[in-house]
């Protein structure tokens, strides 16, 4: 068991003091995300010499430069092709990347999908607030039909990223969402992904009252912060509702957002094959290793 | 597991001392020389037969090849790798060397050792894929934004494409900056005998590791270790630093300094002056009969192979003709431009583009002789004859 530790505690441990304040408005979702990190490190016991946290570009982005460890901060969307190069030259260190909708969907989608594929050891934490923040409100992938953006400015009319059904779809070892207002489940799957050999996304809704909040008549933080309470369902009391509920109840649930661990297995991870792959060529050599 | 560079092990996979070998080929020999341990690439024609022999050999050695999504990614993780604490490389041509632009300035700006070899291929966009170019030799220099130095090696034999290879290393991991290789199509698949240096005859520079105190280290300033450096000691991931490194402006400790002008000069100075300052150090050139030399060729990578028989053509004659051969273009040479400029009365540049190079000499070369650009595009060789003709005026 755990001893139990105050935030306080746990901010002096894992915090790189030099880099406060942050860069975050008020209301927004990603300290939390950074709090669910640390009370899983805390509960891991892991020596943060060992880990090593990577990310890209965009607000989320900006949260390896607060966690007292190394960090690679990245071009935009390639956090997870810079991990996998980290996690290739030393498998023994744990890798995490933090990254956004935008980031990760958007503009780095194509690396995040291969990454998943070949089942790279590392864990990304996808923090999904529906728009490009950092640059002030544009268009995410994310985006809700309808939702308004500075460049969607009469509604979005693209169909939004669902990134886990993605993820499940190519074999990822480990795939949960999760919101922000959640208090509990995720710091315990955040702790999942972390032991988990293999690929593991965890994505979390975050609210950007800033840029996202204000134009979609959520600019008001608690109002904000409750629209995530009314619009996501746990998967399981989803499942319950569709089973046994009344037509009322599954009329209610059906648009919301499922949460909850979508996909948890054991497959070999890249580098655990990689080393056999080494292995067995340098015992047999000539096997298709003559030019 | 981390890398161990095993030079036994290394003999053994490579084979032969003397081989007949591509081009391509020699660059894999050299980066497994140089205790390359990872590689991560994509294919494209003409230099897939790096990523190909990379593909065999690294695992043999111990090391890690990988093929990424593009090469974006492949670059990010070859980046990724060294900060790891591997040495890493890459190979690419014309189109993915483009799109590794943006994280070539990743590199720089995080002072990252890696090595990227570019096999040239015909452009712009897809143009030729099978025939060699010199066409993004402006492109290493100049192709990521924002301001920074370059430094890129020309091969103009398959020996010098390992060689060369070997020295980008040492390079890269001298200056802590992403250095290139600038083969081309013509190089990358000639094949030609190649003559692997022993152990004791190898000489492999080291990235400086950070050692010293946790609390006394900062990591974007000059060395904490070594005299009169202005690169900084490395701090590997893993080892207990917990460097923050980012592509953002940032102060000597690593934190991002958006806002602040004087943070920003320093950083970019330092990290251009690194380089600069050991311009003469750098400076890598051959010279062949410029001594009492009236005109000059001067040129890099293949095209100075057909400079070289030009040269022998009109030495033949009576006329006297020499060559000035950059084996390393960037940082640029300057000061070997002038004296030859102030020796002869006409510098000849042969490119196999429509003038790159030429424009460096012509700077450099500060008005003291005429500079005549011989160029040829297509994917052809410039042939000595063609060269001959410059020399008589055209």
């Amino acid at each position: 068991m755990v001893e139990m530790r105050s935030a306080k505690q746990l901010n002096k441990k894992f915090l790189r003091e030099g880099m406060w304040p942050t860069i975050f408005c008020n209301g927004c979702g990603h300290g939390v995300v950074l709090d669910y990190t640390f009370w899983a490190l805390e509960e891991l016991g892991w020596d943060m010499d060992n880990v090593v946290f990577a990310s890209g570009i965009g607000c989320s982005s900006r949260l390896t430069g607060y966690i007292n460890a190394d960090g690679l901060h990245t071009t935009h969307g390639r956090a997870i092709a810079f991990a996998t190069g980290i996690k290739a030259a030393n498998p023994d260190l744990k890798v995490v990347v933090f990254t956004g909708d935008g980031d990760c969907s958007g503009i780095g989608g194509n690396h995040f999908i291969h990454a998943a594929r070949r089942n790279i050891d590392i864990t990304v934490i996808m923090i999904n607030n529906f728009i490009y923040g950092m640059t002030g409100g544009q268009l995410a992938p994310t985006a809700p039909l309808g939702s308004i953006a500075t460049t969607a400015p009469y509604g979005n009319i693209e169909h939004p990223f669902d990134i886990c059904e993605l993820a499940k779809s190519l074999g990822a070892n480990y795939v949960a969402r999760w919101c922000v207002t959640h208090p509990y489940q995720p710091i315990k799957s955040v702790k999942q992904a972390f032991e988990k050999k293999g690929f593991s996304l965890l994505e979390f809704l975050a609210p950007c009252p800033t840029a996202y909040g204000r134009r979609n008549k959520l600019g008001d933080i608690k109002k904000h912060w409750k629209w995530y309470d009314d619009n996501t369902i746990l998967m399981e009391d989803y499942k319950k509702i569709m089973q046994y509920g009344s037509d009322e109840e599954k009329e209610k649930a059906k648009d919301k957002i499922q949460c909850g661990v979508f996909q948890d297995i054991e497959k070999p991870g890249f580098f655990e094959e990689y080393q056999k792959l080494i292995k067995r060529v340098q015992e047999k050599p000539s096997k298709g290793a003559k030019k | 597991m981390v890398y161990k560079r095993d030079p036994k092990l290394i003999r053994e996979v490579l084979g032969n001392k003397v081989q007949f070998i591509l081009g391509d080929m020699a660059c894999v020999y050299g980066g497994i020389l140089a205790g390359c341990s990872f590689f991560g690439g994509y294919p494209i024609t003409p230099a897939s037969e790096v990523a190909e022999g990379m593909a065999r050999r690294l695992p043999r050695v111990g090391g890690t090849y990988m093929q990424m999504e593009d090469e974006i990614g492949s670059i990010a993780a070859v980046i990724g790798a060294s900060w790891g604490g591997a040495k890493s490389m890459t190979a690419t041509s014309g189109p993915g060397f483009s799109l590794m632009m943006e994280n070539y300035g990743f590199a720089v700006m995080t002072e990252t050792p890696c090595v990227i070899v570019n096999v040239q291929r015909t452009g712009p966009s897809t143009g030729q894929p099978t025939l060699g170019a010199q066409g993004d030799m402006m492109q290493a220099r100049w192709g990521t934004h924002g301001d920074f130095e370059a430094i890129a090696l020309a091969p103009s034999s398959v020996q010098e494409c390992m060689d060369f290879t070997i020295e980008a290393f040492n390079l890269s991991e001298k200056y802590r900056n992403p250095v290139c290789v600038m083969t081309d199509g013509e190089m990358g698949h000639l094949r030609e005998r190649i003559v692997i240096p022993d152990e004791k005859d190898l000489k492999l520079v080291e990235r400086v590791r950070a050692t010293i105190d946790k609390e006394k280290y900062i990591p974007f300033t000059n060395s904490q270790t070594q005299k009169n450096s202005k690169v900084p000691d490395f701090p590997t991931f893993g080892t207990g630093y917990h460097t923050y490194v980012t592509g953002l402006t940032h102060n000597e400790k690593g934190f991002p300094a958006t806002d602040k002008q004087p943070d920003h000069e320093r950083l970019v100075k330092r990290i251009t002056e690194k380089i600069t300052d050991d311009i003469d150090k750098l400076t890598n050139v051959e010279k062949t009969n410029l001594d009492d030399a009236e005109i000059a060729f001067v040129t890099y990578g293949a095209t100075a192979r057909p400079a070289e028989s030009a040269v022998e053509m009109a030495r033949a004659k009576g006329k006297k003709v020499g060559l000035l051969r950059l084996k390393l273009v960037w940082p640029f040479p300057e000061k070997e431009i002038i004296k030859v400029a102030k020796k002869v009365d006409k510098i000849i540049v042969p490119e196999m583009n429509l003038g790159q190079i030429v424009h460096c000499v012509k700077e450099y070369s500060c008005g003291e002789c005429e500079v005549v650009s011989a160029p040829k595009i297509g994917g052809e060789m410039h042939l000595p004859n063609e060269l001959y003709k410059y020399l008589e005026g055209k």
